[in-house]
């Protein structure tokens, strides 16, 4: 888009820390889809048998990291703004 | 238990949340809405995605499946804490563009389509409508529980009187509350405290639960891991395409339900909430599936063989004796199942009202749009339409009767809603994606849901018969409804979600990629795409030039906004503009404006369809956008043509100002002329007056008469110099002068002009350097002008050099095509003031009857050089006066 051309190639260090932010929001669920698809890749070969409490204590904690890290993006993402030119560094 | 205290607790609670509902309403009247819309109850009521089925199933499912049924909360929590990808730009789109529904966002975003929206409504309720029955059975089937377990003579009671009661119940609570306001955008205040009051219960029971199963009937987690692994629950199967696919299903089913997307999207009340919800919803969903395993392993260990697992939260805590808790437990249910059909039913009526049965009665009634009351029509449209869902939920249930039946069919509702997936996402980030394409995507998908999953679900011989299920249609085995094109090892459910999903979306971008799509689908489509952009909303689709009356606007908005608000808001329109009263102009923004307004009660299409109706274009075409397009390139072109004519005025201003200047100078020239010459005139017409009345009077001697007569006949021919001059100068002014072309030698030249310049004061004696050879050119010029020229100069000369020995030098260079002669003297030279006069007529630096002459030599030079093609101009620093002339060495007639 030609208006990008014309804004600044570098933002100032708040703008810069806030950019990074929203690429945590959007890489977390990737990371989340990951960590929760990990356990199809446990166990022996050859047998889908999986051991419920093991399993059960992983995803568990796996969800609470996930809510926490959510939850300190979210208080320190402003959603109001209208990020016109996020994929500049 | 009594089972009447269970009615009445069950009626109690129902009263309690009417009385939470009426107040939240009567609070939000009085503008006090500030904590009943908070972050908190943002959140508590998105848990309308916990329904009955979730809240007793899971440990149902937990105690068949293991860890499976985890799928069902980790799909949202991915969503929810990924929200800054999707979620964000739904509830934007949703809160700018008013949109009422899931199908009013496919169908707006699709060039405001109404047959879209029917396409989504419809599958939505079919996909709705047996989950609906599901809950339901939930509520009868919990009934059934209790009364089953007394002992007090109280038969287990009819579930189908049970269910019809609840299902009125449901009905007349969401109708109340429902359809109070026909704004969708006004947004249900009651409902929502309502349903997050009922998210809180659930959460509570079902902790409350949990916590007597773990520290109650067990000693703390680590007895709870012990029991897990003695119990048959202690390894499960992961299956990894049930784990993915149940996983992204769930994660589809949370933007597509059309009950999530109204609390979702329709009723968010600032988009600041949505951060919030971002991680407490996923906090909500783990808290809800915390004790689900705990619950399920120590009910498969204490209740007895071949219990139903789906009730054991109601049915451990009463077979420990624990009434009240199983009460609490029963609520929390009950919280699940009606939460879950108010908020289904008001999306599904808004949508069924919206794009069925409004554009139904338009156009039954098109010569009408502005006449009948429609706001009443409205309200009671989607009255009906609740009734309408509700019955087909309740009818469902009836017909189905088996609880096995209704098992399953949640996850077949999410397969069916997750349809709507691929024209969703690729509507609001594809700008290509197209009304074509979305409509065979959505169709193909819905038929492939119903063929390979929906209808199947009835069992064999239900719908389709066994020998279709088993050889497929015709025997075409590659049919099969659970083994399509051959892949028969997929689990059913996977199976269906895979071609369903893959085939929707592949066709879904083929249609796109194959279709061209309307003006007003490529204006939403950027709108949509675009909505992050400042000023996106420019994308309006009428005409400047329509022929809306405002007074027929005022009269329609008034039937659906009612009258008060639809003054109001055109009153305030009309103040924008600058207008008194109440009619604005009906601009295009403006139209835009009310349209969008309208589309917050009766959806896109209808307000699109309404307004065209009185704008008098129901579309705006292709043609129709040339000619704006063109309009305005016209109009650009004649803005720079004025910007244009506009410098050239400037321009003509400045040329008309320089002349007048020019003219005024000449004015004046002109003015200091004649006064010149008659001075110039008058002083030898003085004297020869004078002489000539003197000797006239007689008497005079001989001497004096002669004397006298010389002196008249030298005035006289200094007058007739002096008009000579004139005569001479006025001829070369005007560039009429006739030349004598000849080739002629310059040194010739000076040489006749030395002769005849020493009559000028004879009796001084001067030096000529003169510098013969160079004086050897041959010119081809007027000779005489020149010569005149020459002997002006070397008059001058003698007349005014100063020195005591007087010099002059005559220096002839030939460069290029001109040859410049210079006449040096050693006198005092022109003062650099006086530079710039001397070729000015009449201009004579010293007395002027020492210099004898009328002051025009020099001009007549300066004219008869620019005659010749050449100029003449004072030479400074010289240490004397010097005067160069150039002239060309041929001069060329056009040259002239």
């Amino acid at each position: 888009m030609g208006e990008v051309m014309n804004k600044p190639l570098y933002v100032a260090p708040q703008s810069y820390r806030q950019r990074r932010l929203r690429d945590a929001a959007r890489l977390l669920p990737i990371l989340a889809v990951f960590l929760i698809i990990l356990p199809m890749l446990w166990g022996e070969a050859g047998s889908d048998l999986r051991s419920s409490g093991q399993d059960a204590i992983y995803l568990f904690v796996v969800w609470l990291c996930v809510i926490i890290a959510a939850a300190v993006l979210a208080r320190r993402l402003t959603p109001g703004d209208t990020p016109a030119d996020e994929d500049k560094g | 238990m009594p089972f009447n205290l269970l009615v009445f607790a069950s009626v109690a609670y129902v009263v309690m949340l009417f009385c939470v509902a009426f107040l939240a309403e009567r609070r939000a009247a009085r503008g006090a809405v500030k904590w009943l819309r908070s972050p908190l109850v943002y959140t508590l009521s998105l848990s309308v995605y916990c329904t009955a089925w979730t809240f007793y199933g899971a440990v149902g499912y937990a105690a068949r499946s293991g860890l499976e049924y985890m799928t069902i909360y980790l799909g949202p929590t991915v969503v929810f804490v990924g929200w800054w990808w999707v979620l964000r730009k739904l509830v934007r789109i949703g809160r700018q563009y008013r949109v009422t529904s899931i199908a009013d966002l496919i169908s707006s975003r699709f060039g405001k389509s109404n047959l879209l929206g029917v396409i989504v409504t419809l599958m939505c309720v079919t996909a709705s409508t047996p989950y609906i029955a599901l809950q339901l059975q939930s509520v009868t089937l919990s009934f059934g529980v209790f009364a089953s377990a007394t002992a007090d003579g109280w038969a287990k009671p009819d579930g189908n009187v049970t269910s019809l009661w609840v299902t009125i119940g449901l009905a007349i609570f969401t109708i109340l509350f429902g359809t109070r306001n026909l704004d969708a955008n006004e947004q249900h205040t009651g409902i929502v405290t309502a349903i997050a009051v009922e998210a809180v219960v659930k959460l509570v029971a079902l902790i409350a639960v949990g916590i007597f199963v773990i520290w109650g009937l067990a000693s703390g987690p680590a007895d709870i891991l012990a029991r897990i692994d003695a119990s048959p629950m202690a390894e499960w199967h992961m299956k990894p395409s049930r784990w993915t696919g149940l996983i992204f299903l769930s994660a589809a089913a949370v933007i597509c339900l059309p009950r999530m997307f109204q609390v979702l999207v329709v009723e968010n009340s600032d988009e600041r909430h949505l951060a919030t919800a971002s991680w407490a919803f996923p906090l909500y969903v783990m808290l809800m599936s915390l004790f689900v395993i705990p619950i399920a392993v120590v009910g498969l260990e204490l209740m007895p063989e071949g219990s139903n697992p789906d009730l054991f939260v109601l049915t451990l805590p009463l077979s420990q004796g624990q009434g009240g808790l199983a009460m609490l437990a029963f609520l929390g249910g009950f919280s699940s199942a009606t939460s879950m059909v108010i908020v289904a039913s008001i999306a599904l009526a808004t949508m069924v009202s919206n794009h069925i049965a409004m554009p139904l009665w338009l156009s039954l009634r098109p010569a009408k749009p502005v006449a009948g009351d429609v706001r009443r029509l409205m309200l009671l449209s989607r009255r009906l339409s609740i009734l309408a869902i509700l019955g087909l939920g309740f009818a469902y249930y009836q017909s189905s009767g088996g609880a096995e039946a209704l098992a399953s069919i949640g996850l077949i509702s999410f397969v069916g809603v997750a349809q709507i997936l691929p024209a969703m996402l690729g509507g609001v980030f594809w700008r290509g994606a197209t009304r074509t394409g979305a409509i065979w995507g959505l169709c193909l998908g819905f038929a492939i849901w119903a063929y390979t999953l929906f209808l199947p679900s009835f069992g064999a011989d239900g719908v389709l018969s066994e020998q279709i299920l088993a050889q497929g249609p015709l025997g075409l085995g590659w049919l099969r409804p659970q083994a399509l094109f051959g892949v028969a090892g997929m689990d059913p459910l996977i199976h269906a979600l895979f071609w369903s999903i893959a085939l929707n979306a592949f066709t879904f971008c083929v249609g796109s990629l194959l279709t061209f799509p309307g003006p007003v689908e490529r204006f939403q489509g950027a709108a949509f795409v675009n909505v992050f952009e400042v000023d996106s909303g420019n994308a309006h689709g009428w005409a400047s030039h329509g022929r809306a009356e405002a007074e027929d606007l005022l009269v329609m908005a008034q039937r659906i906004l009612g009258d008060e608000e639809a003054l109001a808001f055109f009153e305030a329109e009309a103040r924008a503009q600058g207008r008194a009263g109440y009619l604005p102009d009906p601009t295009s923004g403006f139209i835009d404006l009310l349209e969008r307004r309208l589309a917050g009660s009766v959806g896109a299409a209808t307000a699109h369809a309404m307004i065209s109706q009185i704008a008098g274009r129901a579309i705006v075409s292709v043609e129709d956008l040339m000619a704006v397009a063109n309009e305005a390139a016209q109009i650009k072109e004649y803005s720079s043509k004025l910007e244009e004519q506009r410098e050239e005025m400037t321009r003509t201003a400045r040329q008309l100002r320089d002349a007048n200047d020019k003219l005024t100078t000449l004015s004046v020239q002109k003015d200091a002329f004649l006064s010149q010459i008659s001075h110039e005139l008058r002083t030898p017409m003085t004297s020869i007056r004078a002489f000539s009345e003197i000797l006239t009077e007689g008497d005079l001697p001989g001497e004096l008469v002669t004397k006298y007569g010389h002196v008249i006949h030298d005035e006289t021919k200094r007058l007739t110099r002096l008009l000579d001059d004139l005569l001479d100068l006025s001829v070369l002014e005007s560039g009429t002068v006739q030349l004598n072309l000849d080739l002629s030698n310059l040194r010739g030249m000076i040489d006749r002009a030395m002769a005849a310049a020493c009559h000028t004061r004879p009796e001084r004696e001067f030096i000529i350097h003169r510098d013969l050879p160079t004086e050897e050119i041959f010119l081809r010029t007027d000779s005489d002008r020149l010569t005149q020229v020459f002997i002006n100069l070397i008059s001058n000369a003698r007349k005014y050099c100063d020195a005591t020995n007087p010099e002059l030098r005559i220096a002839v260079r030939q460069k290029g095509g001109r040859v410049t002669v210079d006449f040096i003297d050693n006198g005092s030279g022109i003062p650099k003031d006086k530079q710039a006069l001397i070729f000015e007529k009449f201009a004579r630096l010293t007395d002027q009857t020492k210099a004898g002459g009328a002051g025009l030599g020099l001009a007549i030079c300066r004219e008869v050089m620019a005659n010749l093609g050449g100029t003449i101009s004072y030479l400074p620093g010289q240490w004397g006066g010097a005067f160069r002339v150039t002239v060309p060495l041929r001069l060329e007639v056009a040259q002239k």
